[in-house]
């Protein structure tokens, strides 16, 4: 076997050519993005996971921000504790998960689907609580980090000179502190106060990497020529940066991102499993195998569905991350499918005869 | 070069020092380090109290106590060097002195394997484009990416280790694992072909068959329990060695490079018990060192006898072909100090520690056991930190290597009739070395901010642990020394992949002006 040996698929490279350019005639960028983001079977499948997981976990359990809140479709809460349920348990331990997928008598959710922890609590209630808190945290650093750093970076690509040089300094101040240490001294100091309030900052902190991004891209886009053209019809410095170069950027900007949330999942759950995060009687996934990890012999459930929630929703943000990498970047070629290469010979070969 | 160097240096210096003042100020506002003693009602408390004010400078505000705690660093030119004391009045130095070491032990295996792995697998994946390995190596990577650390080494403790020692009790493999081993690395091997499915089914009978039989011929004979390579396997292995190396690295048809790296594995042969009676007789880093130098000597020596023009790549290829033939050797020894070392009392047959760094209870002086026992160690960490940043490295390797395969002088050098090894290998891969290297130098900050967590869950006394003490305790000056060596480390990190990236691609100047 010979590892170096081509694989037989440039052979037609007209044909492939030929194939993109019939699917992207008379479509503006946006579609064209859009059509290939659909394509991308792996972020399709991951935004309707994605989706289900929040509409399930946040409908699941209701919550209560700022006096606001609603009241969710799960019978128990994450305090309340039952007696331990040992009916039907393996080992003699009681507590463990009714949820059964598998046809029979006990298919369904039963009683308490993951199980209860070694007081009674019920696990699910405690799981979901701490999954909402997860997904906050993560959209929430998303959204500030995703802020400060398109603005910063914007800021500095666009104007050059000695703003750029202070800030790309400022950004180098906070390059170098590794992101665990910084976290978790926030976390430490700060994470009584919240998980939003933890959340907020540490998103502060997580900005660096996508401001280098925006400013790469700005320093290049400010010379094109429709940046002159703008100028010249007299549109103003803001009006250039945000309605002209800015949704040129759009697609570093959104796959940054994405990346800057799937790290933002992992560094909570870190941080909450270090302790240093969201701290008791507040729940997070970390937290949870974190305080469970001793258990994992006679109460496997326990570690299990905390761990499996971070891996899905972390699997998702990185799945839909590389299909809109994939739907933005205009050199990426798809694999055309042996029936669709059919298709277009025929189609060639019809149009030749015609001639 | 100098300038350029001097002057980077210069930059990194304000940088250190404008995040090491925001860290300093931030940790200190936020944070009162005689919280504890201040509700305690021990009548000592107030002299207590006044004691840590006095000696932490707990008086003077975070901005000018920063200064303070910098010209103890910057007694580095004048020999007063010194990075504070902690809480209880030690220097935070001897403390970072014994954790620096564990650190980096700790984090230097993964990092070695992930890369090697990482980009072997991400170069195949990107040459086996939209293929089903290509598929399978997407998603694993993905999956690896998102695991929590904590998480992995909680299952590794239990399956690698405990079923681990468990297994080694008999030694023996139950058939049903011998087929699904099978049928795992079948499906490995098939998936790297690319071909017609009649192809790919032979492949998967032959890889699927050969696993079994081995595993079998394993088991039965108790290898796991008396494990051992010996000169006819190592010269089997070392010959297949010197295939793979020849092949990736000149390819096959340069016949002085192959005889060359053919004869690595027979000196191999030659030298099996003298080797093992160095070993023996003076156990320690001196006489492996010395090993060490002549094998290359050795290696270098016949490669300039084999090749008479274009030495450069015949020496390459032996030299590497050497030292995988000298991991042999450490290798075999290790398997022959497993038995009497899992039958001390320390061990007790339970050869993989899940937590701590060595065995204290080990009888000291034996240079294999201690050996032995470091490697053990090591075994579970390495894994989890191999699985978590091995994922970076093949994403990135293959994203870049296709990149690379898109230019023009790719479609050139196919053009002039270069064979595809030589297209790939030197044209492709030392183009993707380049962005590659930058990767790993600045990924290595990060390495180390995650090994904190790495440290905590398997009991490791590292800079991790350091960390964690200093932010329980309100140990400002701990802290910060361990600030100290991560973001230096970061900085320097930085200056190499400059350099490197200068060194790697002759378009890139470093002295800007003249």
């Amino acid at each position: 076997m010979n590892i170096f040996k081509r694989a037989p698929k440039v052979t037609a490279q007209e044909v492939e050519t030929d194939i993109f350019n019939k699917e992207t005639e008379g479509l503006s960028q946006s579609q064209i993005v859009r059509a290939r983001f659909f394509r991308h079977r792996g972020a399709m499948i991951s935004v309707c996971v994605l989706f289900a997981i929040i509409v399930f976990v946040f409908s699941a359990l209701g919550i209560k921000i700022l006096g606001l809140g609603y009241g969710g479709w799960w019978k128990y809460n994450t305090i309340d504790m039952t007696p331990l349920r040992s009916q039907g348990c393996p080992g003699g331990l009681g507590g463990c998960p009714t949820f059964d997928l598998l046809p029979g008598k006990n298919f369904g959710l039963g009683d308490h689907p993951f199980g209860q922890d070694d007081i009674g609590r019920d696990y699910f209630a405690l799981v979901m609580r701490g999954a909402q808190r997860s997904l906050l945290v993560m959209f929430v650093i998303g959204l500030v980090a995703g802020f400060i750093g398109t603005v910063l970076g914007a800021i500095s690509g666009f104007y050059r000179g000695w703003i750029d040089a202070v800030l790309m300094r400022f950004n180098d101040f906070i390059i170098t502190i590794p992101t665990i240490i910084i976290g978790s001294v926030i976390g430490f100091h700060f994470g009584n106060k919240g998980v939003l309030f933890l959340a907020i900052f540490l998103g502060l902190f997580t900005w660096s990497g996508l401001a280098r991004l925006v400013r790469g891209e700005f320093l290049t886009l400010r010379e094109r020529e429709f940046v002159d053209a703008a100028r010249v019809a007299g549109a103003s410095n803001g009006r250039i940066i945000f309605k002209h170069i800015l949704p040129n950027a759009v697609g570093v900007i959104i796959v940054s991102v994405t990346l800057i949330m799937s790290g933002a999942i992992l560094l909570e759950s870190a941080l909450s499993y270090l302790g240093f995060g969201v701290v008791a009687p507040d729940v997070s996934l970390g937290l949870l195998i974190s305080q469970y990890q001793d258990s994992f012999v006679t109460r496997p459930w326990l570690f299990w569905y905390p761990g499996l929630f971070i891996i899905i929703i972390s699997l998702c943000i990185n799945f839909i991350g590389d299909g809109l990498r994939d739907a933005f970047d205009p050199r990426q070629r798809r694999r055309i499918s042996r029936k669709e290469r059919a298709r277009n010979n025929s189609a060639q070969s019809r149009t030749s005869e015609q001639k | 070069m100098l300038a350029y160097i001097g002057r980077r240096i210069a930059i990194l210096l304000v940088i250190l020092f404008g995040s090491s003042f925001l860290l300093y100020n931030l940790s200190a506002i936020s944070g009162d380090p005689l919280e504890g003693i201040r509700g305690s009602t021990d009548p000592k408390a107030k002299a207590i109290m006044e004691g840590l004010v006095r000696s932490l400078h707990l008086n003077v505000p975070p901005p000018a106590r920063y200064f303070m705690w910098l010209k103890g660093i910057g007694g580095a030119f004048t020999g007063h060097f010194t990075l504070g004391a902690t809480r209880d009045g030690n220097p935070v130095s001897t403390y970072l002195s014994t954790a620096i070491p564990t650190t980096i032990r700790l984090i230097t295996l993964a990092t070695v394997i992930a890369i090697i792995l990482g980009i072997g697998v991400g170069i195949i994946s990107a040459l086996r484009q939209y293929s089903r390995f290509d598929y399978a190596m997407t998603f694993v990577a993905f999956l690896m990416y998102s695991l929590p650390i904590f998480w992995v080494a909680v299952l590794l403790k239990a399956y690698l280790a405990i079923k681990f020692n468990n297994f080694l009790v008999n030694g023996t493999i139950s058939p049903i694992w011998v087929i699904f081993a099978s049928i795992i690395s079948g499906f490995f091997w098939a998936a790297l072909v690319s071909g017609d499915r009649k192809k790919v089914q032979i492949i998967f009978g032959i890889a699927a068959a050969s696993t079994a039989v081995f595993l079998t011929f394993l088991s039965i004979t108790k290898w796991f329990t008396h494990p051992g390579l010996g000169p006819i396997m190592m010269f089997v292995l070392g010959m297949g060695f010197a295939f793979g190396v020849t092949f990736v690295s000149t390819g096959l048809a340069n016949k002085s490079a192959l005889r060359a790296a053919q004869a690595m594995p027979i000196f191999g042969l030659i030298s099996y018990f003298p080797v093992e009676y160095v070993f023996t007789k003076y156990p320690g880093v001196p006489a492996i060192a010395v090993m060490f130098l002549l094998t290359m000597a050795i290696a270098v020596g016949t490669a300039i006898y084999f090749a008479k023009i274009d030495r450069g790549p015949v020496i390459r290829t032996s030299v590497i072909t050497s030292i995988l033939v000298g991991i042999l050797f450490l290798i075999d020894k290790l398997m022959k100090t497993w038995v009497p070392y899992i039958n001390t009392d320390a061990i007790h047959f339970r050869p993989i520690p899940t937590i701590s760094q060595s065995n204290s209870l080990l009888p000291a002086g034996n240079f294999w056991f201690t050996f032995l026992d470091t490697v053990t160690h090591l075994v579970l960490p390495t894994a989890a930190l191999t699985l978590i940043s091995f994922a970076g490295y093949v994403r990135y390797s293959r994203g870049t290597l296709l990149e690379v395969l898109n230019q023009d002088y790719i479609r050139t050098a196919r053009a002039k009739g270069l064979t595809e090894r030589t297209v790939i290998m030197r044209h492709a891969f030392r183009n993707t070395l380049i962005p590659l290297t930058t990767i790993i130098v600045v990924d290595f900050a990060a390495i180390i901010g995650g090994a904190i967590i790495t440290e905590r869950v398997f009991g490791w006394q590292g800079m991790g642990t350091l960390f964690n003490t200093a932010i329980n305790n309100y140990d400002l000056n701990l802290l910060m020394g361990v600030f100290f060596v991560t973001s230096s480390l970061a900085v320097l990190a930085n200056l190499i992949a400059d350099l490197l990236y200068s060194a790697l691609d002759p378009r890139i100047r470093v002295v800007g002006k003249k």
